[in-house]
């Protein structure tokens, strides 16, 4: 799968953060910190990937920060050599938004998980993702509460039967994707831990773009819901699993048939108004969508967001949902400051005895 | 303006007036600028205003009523006063909801005009007040015999008065707050120019209403000029006042002042994440005119966005402030506790309002301070700095920032309701008088040693001998790359440790670190004039003012008792447990059921009394005064009468 890395002539995400013009290894971006999570974990490989793809950005290490919340994947910032912060539940998108907002030359990441993200601190994402703060959001998504040792998540199929849910949850869980593009975030895509080009290639077109990224991680949680996503691993299962979406490309995926394309495509579904599988055989080329991450109007993008199989995943839209340009947030709270400071003159003490001397005043001698 | 009616002029040393009415009826307004006028005319004032939480709760009833009294004076004074000798009641719910706070013989000016059945039902009257004015045997609770009551009719005059600008007659009507405004200024002699200014400046998009209400302010003014309802004009001389340049200042707008002024002294732009609430939202509100000053303000999504975002900017190396009143406290202390352990400097304002849960939103109260102190999961210590008076909320908010800034944590900083809706004249500080306060960010590595000498690592948790504060470094310094976060950091190095006595370490390391701010502070003053006093009245926060009226009452009377306020509660000034074994009596007055008391007696052992109010208003001098005297009485084995200076009468001086 290839990835498009941002609309052409806009501003880059990581524009206004120093560049470092040596060469950078994934050493130098790993902490002195031992690694602590369960053997098998997802998470490590996210974190070999991010080693990994941190120096390919050229940036200066002490300009990127990372901040967490809590939970199993928020220890990642304890991994990496740069600035970090694991902070506290569910908040770690407001305490970026304050990072993002006081500093330009910091690029800003946000590890979650799908507890993190969606129960305790569902607020806080849909928001950032409203205003559209220049950062990236990792989540990952292991669809169980780890850490506090395998309860049910907001991700979690229901009827999943956990140490808190011995009959089965009743729980309708979220679909993350559907969220984000619900809160119109400007970037929303979904990849998996597994597949470290797709990770890494996702993850460049996230960093590219100025604005709220939010990607999806499926990751693998080998203690406590072991193989939710065997399905789109498998050799032989994940070509009829993942539905990839390219840009500008017809959405095929399946068996090939004999042109070598995938069997199956995703056509409009004139009943539902929403987007279906179908045999390109029955409905011909013509009739296949093709992927327009760069649509402003993102139905589209929400229609295919529900293919996602909510019970157990056997079949998934798998690359960029949406990539859309919108002003952010920090970019145009920034210029508002640097528009009124430039609109007035003297020293800091100068105006600040004219503002506090302001106003109905009388002098007593 | 021609006199037609001989007027006798009479001189007080000061006045206690409260206009009260609809919460539409402009009282708030109409109380504002004749507190600017006295406060143009140099007297010394402290305002009280009072309204319901509702915007607009229905029209002429009791819940409905809003308030805003002014006590102005030749001399110093310190509180709004305890009862107001003029009340303005712009209809039967005001005349009703404020009686019962009038002493005898108090002057109420009536708008007769609402005086119609209908409004005096939705009042609770059974009968009409006014109707029995005069009969010598009304002596019924809630009749008017005991006062002196002018019945006016404010909205039909104010109607004549504005008719040649073809307003509507709701429009026309509601220019009746200037009309009482003009006829209070001429008889307390208030400049007016101010506000026919201020009118002219308002109004200035939209002539008739502009033309309207300065013709209605100068009619008022006629009005008391020629009628013969009022007789008599009163003279209260301007109060000495040290020199200087003064301004009128609410405790919001001197606290977002202090801010600012933070801001320049410290040279870190300020990131103030807030969530809007009563009655805190005019910091917001303030601070967002300030963006010239470097500071942002994140209207957050919640109050708990509010203080990430500050977190988030601190840990960037700017000012992280929040602003909140209690409820929103409740929210933050999980964050809080984080800025405690990552140990970032942060200012968590808490305007105090009536708790708890939603309480009383536009009422006062001072019952955050052990949610300030302890509110919190583990051991948590946060420094707590609290303003006396609306002016003080200016340093209060400087010593705020230097305690966050110097010692890297967390600040509380309590305000509350009175003190953030109440005025008084403020006098300008020279900002040469600021402190100076250095962020000092780490720029070098500070452990290890390479074969030069040179440190190799950087650790961020090793501290200053003096203070114990931690090393800021700041996303963007090359090689002091590092991670904090809530989990337990191991000393000095800064990462995870689970280790038993590494978390004892710590944990009185926080502590100490807090403790040793002591050492930065002033001994405290002891008000105690005669060096005689067997009894001490100890108080925190907006209290200073009603405290400092009642002890004067008490010595005015012939007796001794001594003050002390506290800036700060936590940690308390190092001399505090010796100045308390002083006296025989301790009296601690507070908006609450005691809590600075069960502080007291916890670390000094001390057999702190309680003086407790939580009516939603500031505590009344009068009350104190008796409060005090009773102790004086026990402390000193004698009887004690306040005589006059136990009433709540004022005096007047020929």
């Amino acid at each position: 799968m290839s990835i498009d890395l941002g609309l052409p002539g806009l501003r880059s995400g990581i524009e206004g953060v120093p560049t470092f013009d040596g060469e950078q290894n994934a050493k130098e971006y790993t902490s002195d910190q031992e690694v602590r999570w369960c053997p098998g974990c997802g998470d490590y490989a996210v974190l070999k990937a991010v080693q990994g793809f941190l120096p390919q950005l050229g940036l200066r290490r002490e300009n990127i920060v990372f901040v967490s919340g809590i939970g199993c994947s928020s220890r990642f910032p304890y991994y990496l050599d740069t600035y970090g912060m694991h902070s506290i539940h569910g908040r770690a998108p407001s305490i970026a938004t304050g990072i993002a907002t006081a500093r330009e030359d910091l690029s800003v990441w946000v590890v979650t998980g799908d507890g993190d993200a969606l129960s305790i601190g569902g607020n806080h994402l849909i928001h950032a993702l409203r205003r559209n703060v220049n950062m990236t959001i990792l989540l990952f998504n292991n669809r169980i509460y780890g850490l506090t040792k395998g309860q049910y998540s907001p991700t979690s199929e229901a009827g999943k039967i956990t140490k808190s849910t011995p009959m089965g949850s009743v729980d309708h869980p979220f679909n993350p994707v559907s969220l984000a593009l619900g809160a119109e975030g400007t970037f929303v895509a979904r990849t998996i831990d597994s597949d470290r080009r797709h990770l890494t290639s996702v993850l460049s077109a996230a960093a590219a773009h100025r604005g709220t990224s939010f990607v999806e991680i499926y990751q693998n949680c080998p203690i406590f819901n072991d193989g939710a996503f065997d399905a789109i691993k498998g050799q032989d299962t994940k070509a009829d699993a993942i539905i990839p979406l390219e840009d500008g490309q017809p959405i095929r995926f399946g068996a090939p048939d004999p042109s070598g394309q995938g069997a199956k495509g995703l056509v409009r579904d004139t009943e539902t108004g929403g987007v279906k599988v179908a045999l390109v055989a029955d409905v011909g080329e013509d009739a296949i969508l093709v992927h327009d991450a760069h649509n402003p109007d993102p139905t589209m993008a929400f229609a295919i967001s529900r293919l996602t199989d909510a019970g157990y995943l056997s079949q998934s839209p798998i690359g960029i949902f949406r990539q859309v340009e919108r002003p952010t947030y920090d970019d145009q709270a920034r210029a508002q400051v640097a528009t009124a400071r430039d609109a007035v003159d003297g020293t800091p003490t100068e105006r600040l005895a004219a503002l506090i001397g302001g106003g109905d005043t009388w002098t007593v001698v | 303006m021609t006199t037609t009616v001989p007027k006798q002029v009479k001189q007080v040393d000061r006045v206690i007036i409260r206009f009260a009415g609809d919460s539409g009826d402009g009282m708030q307004l109409t109380g504002d600028r004749f507190t600017q006028e006295s406060a143009a005319f140099g007297n010394d004032l402290v305002t009280l205003p009072n309204f319901p939480a509702e915007i607009r709760a229905p029209q002429g009833t009791l819940p409905g009523v809003s308030s805003f009294q002014v006590h102005f004076a030749d001399h110093d004074i310190l509180t709004a006063g305890d009862a107001p000798d003029v009340l303005v009641a712009m209809n039967p719910a005001a005349l009703k909801a404020n009686l019962g706070d009038l002493p005898r013989g108090a002057t109420i000016i009536v708008d007769t005009h609402d005086f119609t059945d209908r409004n005096l039902t939705k009042a609770g009257y059974t009968s009409n007040p006014l109707e029995t004015l005069g009969d010598a045997n009304d002596s019924a609770p809630g009749s008017l015999g005991e006062f002196v009551v002018h019945p006016v009719d404010l909205t039909g005059m104010t109607v004549a008065a504005v008719k040649q600008f073809g307003l509507t007659r709701k429009d026309a009507a509601r220019a009746k707050n200037m009309f009482a405004l003009g006829l209070l200024s001429w008889m307390y002699g208030r400049p007016t120019e101010t506000t026919i200014t201020f009118l002219e400046k308002r109004f200035a998009r939209v002539e008739d209403i502009r033309d309207a209400n300065i013709a209605a302010f100068k009619a008022g003014w006629n009005f008391g000029e020629t009628t013969e309802t009022f007789v008599v004009q009163y003279e209260v001389k301007p109060a000495p006042m040290a020199p200087g340049t003064y301004r009128n200042i609410s405790g919001n707008l001197a606290l977002a002042y202090g801010l600012v002024a933070g801001s320049v002294q410290t040279g870190l732009d300020i990131v103030l994440g807030s969530y809007p609430i009563t009655p805190a939202s005019d910091i917001l509100h303030e601070l967002s005119k300030h963006k010239a000053f470097g500071v942002t303000t994140f209207q957050a999504e919640d109050e708990i966005a509010g203080i990430g975002a500050a977190i988030g900017a601190s840990f960037s190396g700017k000012l992280g402030v929040t602003s909140t009143s209690g409820p929103g406290i409740a929210l933050k202390s999980e964050a809080i506790g984080l800025a405690v352990m990552t140990e970032l400097p942060l200012v968590v304002v808490d305007v105090q309002r009536g708790g708890p849960s939603t309480g009383l939103p536009t009422k006062t109260e001072q019952a955050d301070l052990l949610q300030a102190m302890f509110g919190r999961n583990g051991e948590a210590p946060v420094p707590i700095v609290a303003p006396q008076s609306p002016g003080d909320c200016f340093d209060a908010a400087l010593e705020a920032i230097r305690i966050a800034v110097t010692y890297r944590t967390p600040v509380m900083l309590l305000s509350d309701g009175y003190l953030a809706n109440g005025s008084e004249p403020w006098r300008v500080p020279d900002l040469e008088d600021l402190p100076a306060i250095d962020p000092g960010f780490a720029t070098v590595k500070n452990h290890g040693a390479d074969e030069d000498g040179q440190p190799t690592e950087f650790w961020p948790y090793l501290r200053d001998d003096e203070t114990l504060a931690r090393p800021w470094a700041i996303p963007g310094t090359p090689g002091l790359e590092h991670r904090i976060g809530g989990l337990e950091k191991g000393d000095g190095h800064g990462n995870i440790s689970y280790d038993p006595a590494n978390h004892d370490l710590m944990v009185r390391t926080r502590q100490a670190k807090i403790d040793r701010i002591a050492d930065s502070l002033r001994p405290l003053e002891v008000d105690d004039p005669s060096g005689r006093a067997r009894v001490l009245v100890v108080g925190w926060g907006s209290t200073y003012g009603p405290i400092g009226a009642g002890v004067r009452r008490v010595r005015a009377a012939g007796y001794h008792v001594a003050q002390v306020h506290l800036r700060h509660l936590n940690p308390f000034p190092k001399d505090l447990g010796e100045i308390l074994k002083r006296y025989d009596k301790v009296l601690v007055p507070e908006m609450n059921l005691g809590q600075l008391a069960l502080l007291l007696r916890g670390k000094y052992l001390v057999d702190a009394i309680g003086y407790n109010h939580v009516r939603g208003l500031p505590l009344k001098a009068t009350e104190l005064a008796l409060a005090i005297g009773h102790l004086v009485s026990e402390a000193e084995g004698i009887e004690v009468d306040l005589g006059v200076h136990g009433l709540t009468t004022p005096q007047e001086v020929s």
